[in-house]
């Protein structure tokens, strides 16, 4: 369980925010640019620390852990990164195992069957060997879930993993994020601008606007076609989805911007 | 799961004979600057006064020669070598900068003007002295280096380059300054910065060693660390390193090895900017094996550089940053329009 309360960021937040994450969901947080979704998930990571209040990872503060105590217990994903020149694919997710290795040794036996199974689950076998500057963004995208994956932390902190991404490579990493966690009872976060995609893959969303909750739960209640035309200031329509009933969003067409 | 026990790293073989070409290129030229000179000395004698000391030699003139000229600037060249390619590679590391080294970052600058100042004006503190001086002046412009470029841009390549300018032209200005006021002793301050691994003795040589001993060791335990750098910072943060520690004892062990170098041998430029690149073309970025050969080839290319120095002119020695400038500078060119051409992209 993750929880966050009475925290009080720099910019980016209002003060005393709070939210409770618990464990297994798959969370979805949605809102505009600027809302406060990265500064959240900085937050939540301990990547940022807050100047009040505190984050708890099963009641131990994020604050005092020690970066590779935090590392087993929280995945995070940041949303810029380059890939780095002339390492493969495999030495990328291998990275993962920072916090369980001691000393200068190789990968143990564990590190390599941790590495190979979170290959086998984002199908990177067949590129395991190539260099990560020869990738797509897709399939780099990829390459950092596994390493996420290796990590064997519990919570899953994602901010837009499917930006820049094109439709099929978007749902086929959201399907593979699912399958990943699905077995083993992973909490996820993940920031995402695509609200029809929240819809298919979360089974719980915030919507973040000027940097507060403006609505917290199922995707049917708070995607309504009211509270977007609200948040985002456009107009909308919002249909089921033939096959599952989740909210879809369709935009209307804007003639005049400047209204 | 068999597959994976006998896993090996694909690179293992490649890393191994470039090893092993490096080590016996630095004994060649090692063996080569000891037996050519204005005397020469046959081989077996070189090999038996390096064996035996300088009374194993058939004339006690070559046994001279040999020991107390010879040899300590050889072994002068490979540990400054060694401390200025691992320097370079490290730095290149942390700041994830294609064009880092101790000498664009303004580091060495910063431990010439600090041993300076205690050669000139604190002296009489014996061989460490400087050292210490030199330590103080390359840990500071390290430090400043790094938070100026922060404050200015987040350690974009362009920050990190201007802020090492900016620090290196302000410490080359100090060390101007201690120049003019040292009068008496100018000439021999600026004969040390043009740069030399020679005129040193096995006392100086002995130091040197101890303190490229004690510097490179923490910079190769952080060999680990420097591939989760190279996702930057922040993404190296979220998998576990501390990164404010893996930067402080980068930037203490580099200025440690700087010192050693700067305050014996003066400034002797690009040697830890080339030998990496050239590295990490055959071996690939693997801080493991990226340290380790950087060092064997730093200091097979400082003596290959150091004979070059002795013997390309045969009345007189050219300053070895001649030799090292004359490679590095065009080098450094092409690095600069390949970054500049892979950051307009």
């Amino acid at each position: 369980m993750l929880v966050a309360k009475d925290i009080t960021a720099p910019h980016g937040l209002t003060p005393h925010f709070s939210l409770t994450i618990e464990s297994g969901s798959f969370v979805g947080l949605v809102g505009p640019n600027g809302a406060g979704k990265t500064t959240l998930l900085r937050c939540l990571a301990g990547a940022l620390t807050p100047s009040s209040g505190d984050v708890k990872v099963n009641q131990n503060p994020v604050a005092s852990l020690t970066p590779s105590q935090r590392a087993k217990q929280i995945a995070y994903l940041p949303q810029l990164e380059t890939a780095p020149a002339g390492y493969t694919v495999r030495d990328v997710v291998a990275l993962g195992r920072y916090a369980h290795r001691r000393g200068l040794r190789g990968l143990s036996p564990a590190d390599h069957a941790a590495v190979d199974d979170a290959l086998k689950r984002m199908a990177l076998e067949q590129i395991a060997a190539r260099l990560v500057d020869t990738l797509s963004g897709g399939e780099y995208q990829r390459v950092r879930m596994a390493r996420a994956f290796v990590q064997g932390a519990p919570i899953l902190l994602l901010d837009e993993p499917v930006a820049h991404l094109d439709p099929g490579a978007a749902t086929r990493l959201m399907g593979q994020v699912i399958r990943l966690a699905g077995p083993t009872q992973h909490t996820m976060i993940a920031a995402l601008h695509d609200l029809n995609l929240a819809a298919l893959y979360c089974s719980r969303l915030i919507m973040l606007d000027a940097g507060s909750i403006v609505a917290d739960g199922a995707p049917k209640d708070v995607l309504t076609q009211s509270r977007i035309e609200a948040v985002y200031g456009e107009d909308c329509v919002v249909v089921p989805h033939p096959n599952s009933e989740v909210p879809q969003i369709l935009m209307s067409r804007t003639e005049d911007s400047t209204r | 799961m068999a597959q994976s026990q006998v896993r090996r790293d694909p690179t293992v073989n490649r890393v191994v004979a470039c090893g092993a070409f490096l080590a016996i290129g630095w004994l060649v030229s090692a063996i080569l600057g000891a037996v050519v000179g204005p005397v020469s000395v046959p081989i077996d004698q070189v090999v038996a006064i390096a064996w035996g000391g300088p009374d194993a030699a058939q004339d006690p003139a070559h046994g001279a020669i040999v020991w107390s000229l010879r040899l300590p600037r050889i072994a002068m060249a490979t540990l400054v070598g060694a401390s200025l390619a691992a320097g370079g590679a490290a730095l290149q590391g942390v700041f994830r900068n294609p064009l880092a080294d101790p000498y664009v970052l303004g580091i060495a600058s910063g431990g010439a003007f600090g041993a300076a100042l205690v050669m000139v004006i604190f002296t009489g503190l014996g061989l460490f002295g400087p050292v210490f001086g030199g330590f103080v002046g390359a840990f500071s412009a390290a430090i400043l280096v790094h938070s100026l470029a922060r404050s200015a841009g987040g350690l974009s390549v362009n920050a990190v380059l201007l802020a090492g300018v900016a620090v290196g032209l302000s410490c080359s200005a100090g060390v101007s300054l201690v120049l003019v006021l040292a009068e008496t002793q100018a000439t021999n301050v600026l004969i040390w910065l043009m740069g030399s691994v020679g005129g040193r003795g096995w006392a100086e040589v002995s130091c040197v060693a101890l303190l490229t001993g004690i510097g490179l060791l923490p910079l190769l335990s952080q060999a680990r660390a420097l591939d989760a750098f190279s996702l930057g910072e922040e993404n190296a943060s979220a998998l576990g390193v501390s990164t404010e520690r893996v930067k402080l004892i980068t930037f203490a062990a580099v200025a440690l090895l700087v010192a050693a170098a700067v305050s014996f041998c003066g400034l002797i430029g690009f040697v830890g900017l080339i030998v990496p690149h050239g590295v990490r073309m055959i071996v690939g970025p693997g801080h493991r094996k990226l340290l380790f050969l950087s060092a064997i080839a730093g200091a097979f290319v400082l003596v290959s550089a150091d004979l070059c120095a002795r013997v390309l002119l045969t009345d007189r020695e050219l300053p070895i940053g001649v030799i090292t400038g004359c490679l590095g500078g065009p080098f450094f060119l092409v690095l600069l329009r390949r970054s500049f051409l892979s950051a307009g992209r």
